[in-house]
């Protein structure tokens, strides 16, 4: 077997066992990336230096049994939001431009520890505002299953990396969809799990509350591994949650028998592609097939997500992305007039028209006057659309529909209609309202030969059950399915 | 549309967004805007008397810590990221 097309576990088992070195995977996958990402452009920064000397040192430490994990010497991509001492971190945008932090996030040291070798960083729309990664001030990513397609966002360069064999997992964040729904259009795992898993000490915020740092990958068994890995509690995020029952990898067993799976009719109806539904609804069965119940039923509220999200969200992107302000870090204008102007400037410079949209809309919401009709407003909704899904939770353990209403879109085909691309985060924007885990695996492919997505729900610290759902559907899907 | 954005207006939200627009910048800001608010109106549908807003899923109280100092001395470091130093120091333009 090519060692490039391992799975993080299996790449790491061989490490172990002597058939390869931390060396030798992260030499071929340099010379993939070299030869390969030119067309795809996964990688907004590639450290072949610095990945080769955490090689040598990690697989050292293997071979003195320092290192014993299950991803112990496995090459990751890192989301260009996320820190990384030392390492140019632009979160896609210009403002940052020459950003090197002078601290790790602790996400990324979590994987350090475990023995994780750093290939570099990848593409995103800017700071992780897009659907598409068609935002980017360092160019467009390509789907690798073609390439006139976008690889979906934020996380696109991370999915897109996986997809194209760039790397053996990869780790994005998602506020409102964006590891999901890039996984469901790269043909990928993606998790996002429950708000205060992973700490967010470190990530370039976007919206606070809503934020969680999650895994990609090619497989279930290498989403639970990572998550295990990613998970701890840090003092450093006042929201960061002491949790217990952490052993997520427990959960890769082949047994579905009697979980109750809900399909919420709201997740089905208008705007969802014909050929998704189907896929998405053959997967249903092949779980019922295997022994779990299935039920449709209305979960409500769905249509009032996505206004209350970009509400919150936008709102909470206008405070954090103040410190952008031409003087600690990043871009500063050319040419000014006094401090004020100089911000003013160095900010509409350095920052791209969505993200400026953003700031725009979350100023508005937040001014006084306004707050109480749309900013609280929002907070109220987010209570009820809450409280929609602990209903729904209490009769079944998982709920089940698309990631994304189609499959990934053209190039060139989203920016023009921001709300209509808002609207594409319908299936997945709740979950991070509610705080939800939620996890994409692929369920089929379309008659264009595009990665279809099937999303599995759970309720919060229930990422055992989602594991357990998706690695048993997996288990049977077949190849012929992925 | 429901919303018109005024000149008035956008003006305002450039200053408290610290963001300078040109003039197509702002007319295109002003029917973003209004379209966006348009949209988010939909939320008027609800009746949420009554309901507790929820700006977390989990009840967060403040989580204290001992002040105790645990990163070391990074002001060079830091400061390597400065687009403008001295001495030690941030450089700022005029502030009046």
């Amino acid at each position: 077997m090519d060692i490039l097309d391992m799975t993080a576990l299996q790449l790491s088992a061989a490490i172990k066992k002597g058939v390869t070195t931390a060396v030798e995977a992260t030499e071929q996958m340099l010379s993939r990336i070299d030869a390969q990402d030119q067309t795809y452009n996964c990688y907004v920064t590639v450290d072949a230096e610095g990945a080769l000397a955490q090689a040598k040192a990690v697989q050292k430490r293997i071979e003195a049994g320092e290192l014993t994990g299950p991803l112990a010497g496995v090459p990751v991509a890192i989301k260009d939001n996320l820190c990384t001492e030392g390492l140019r971190t632009t979160c896609s945008s210009k403002i940052l431009h020459n950003f090197v932090p002078t601290y790790t996030a602790e996400a990324v040291k979590n994987l350090q520890r475990a023995g994780a070798v750093i290939l570099g960083k990848t593409n995103m729309d800017e700071f992780a505002m897009g659907s598409t990664t068609e935002t980017s001030a360092y160019g467009v990513t390509r789907n690798p299953h073609n390439t006139e397609h976008v690889p979906g966002g934020s996380s696109g360069g991370s999915a897109a990396a996986v997809a194209a064999n760039e790397c053996f997992y990869a780790i994005g964040s998602d506020t409102g969809g964006s590891i999901r729904q890039p996984a469901s259009y790269c043909g990928v795992v993606g998790m996002k799990p429950t708000y205060g898993t992973v700490s967010r000490y470190g990530l370039i915020a976007y919206g606070s509350s809503l934020d969680q740092i999650g895994p990609l990958t090619k497989d279930v068994a290498d989403c639970a591994a990572v998550l295990e890995v990613l998970t701890s509690h840090d003092e450093k995020d006042s929201t960061s949650i002491a949790r217990k029952d952490t052993d997520f990898t427990a959960a890769l067993k082949d047994d579905v028998k009697g979980l109750r799976i809900g399909i919420p009719n709201d997740y089905l109806g208008k705007g969802l592609d014909g050929e998704v539904r189907e896929a998405v609804l053959r997967a249903a069965d092949v779980l019922k097939e295997i022994g779990a119940v299935v039920e449709h039923f209305d979960l409500s509220l769905a249509e009032y997500a996505i206004p209350a999200y970009y509400t919150i969200a936008a709102a909470e992107a206008s405070s954090n992305l103040e410190r952008f302000d031409g003087v600690k870090y990043g871009y500063r204008t050319e040419e000014y007039a006094g401090l004020h102007n100089m911000y003013k400037k160095s900010r509409s410079e350095g920052f791209g028209e969505e993200v400026k949209r953003r700031i725009m809309l979350g100023s508005f919401v937040l001014s006084s006057g306004y707050y109480d009709a749309y900013y609280l407003k929002a907070l109220k909704v987010k209570a009820l659309i809450k409280k929609a899904f602990d209903d729904a939770f209490s009769k079944y353990d998982v709920i089940l529909g698309p990631a994304a209403p189609t499959t990934a879109p053209k190039l060139g085909e989203s920016l023009a209609d921001p709300i209509q691309m808002y609207l594409g985060d319908i299936y997945t924007i709740a979950v991070n309202l509610a705080g939800l885990p939620g996890i994409c695996l692929p369920c089929g492919t379309d008659s264009k030969g595009l990665p279809i997505g099937l999303q599995l729900i759970g309720d919060c610290f229930q990422e055992k059950k989602l594991i357990r759902a998706a690695y048993g559907y997996e288990s049977v899907r077949g190849d012929s399915n992925a | 549309m429901a919303n018109i954005i005024s000149d008035e207006t956008i003006e305002y939200v450039g200053i408290l967004a610290k963001l300078e627009l040109s003039d197509a910048e702002k007319e295109q800001a002003k029917a973003d805007m209004g379209r966006m608010l348009d949209y988010i109106d939909k939320l008027g549908e609800l009746d949420t008397d009554g309901v507790e807003p929820m700006s977390h899923v989990f009840s967060v109280e403040n989580v204290f810590r001992e002040d105790v100092v645990t990163n070391g001395d990074d002001r060079e470091r830091l400061l390597s990221n400065a687009p403008q130093e001295k001495d030690g120091m941030f450089v700022v333009p005029p502030t009046f």
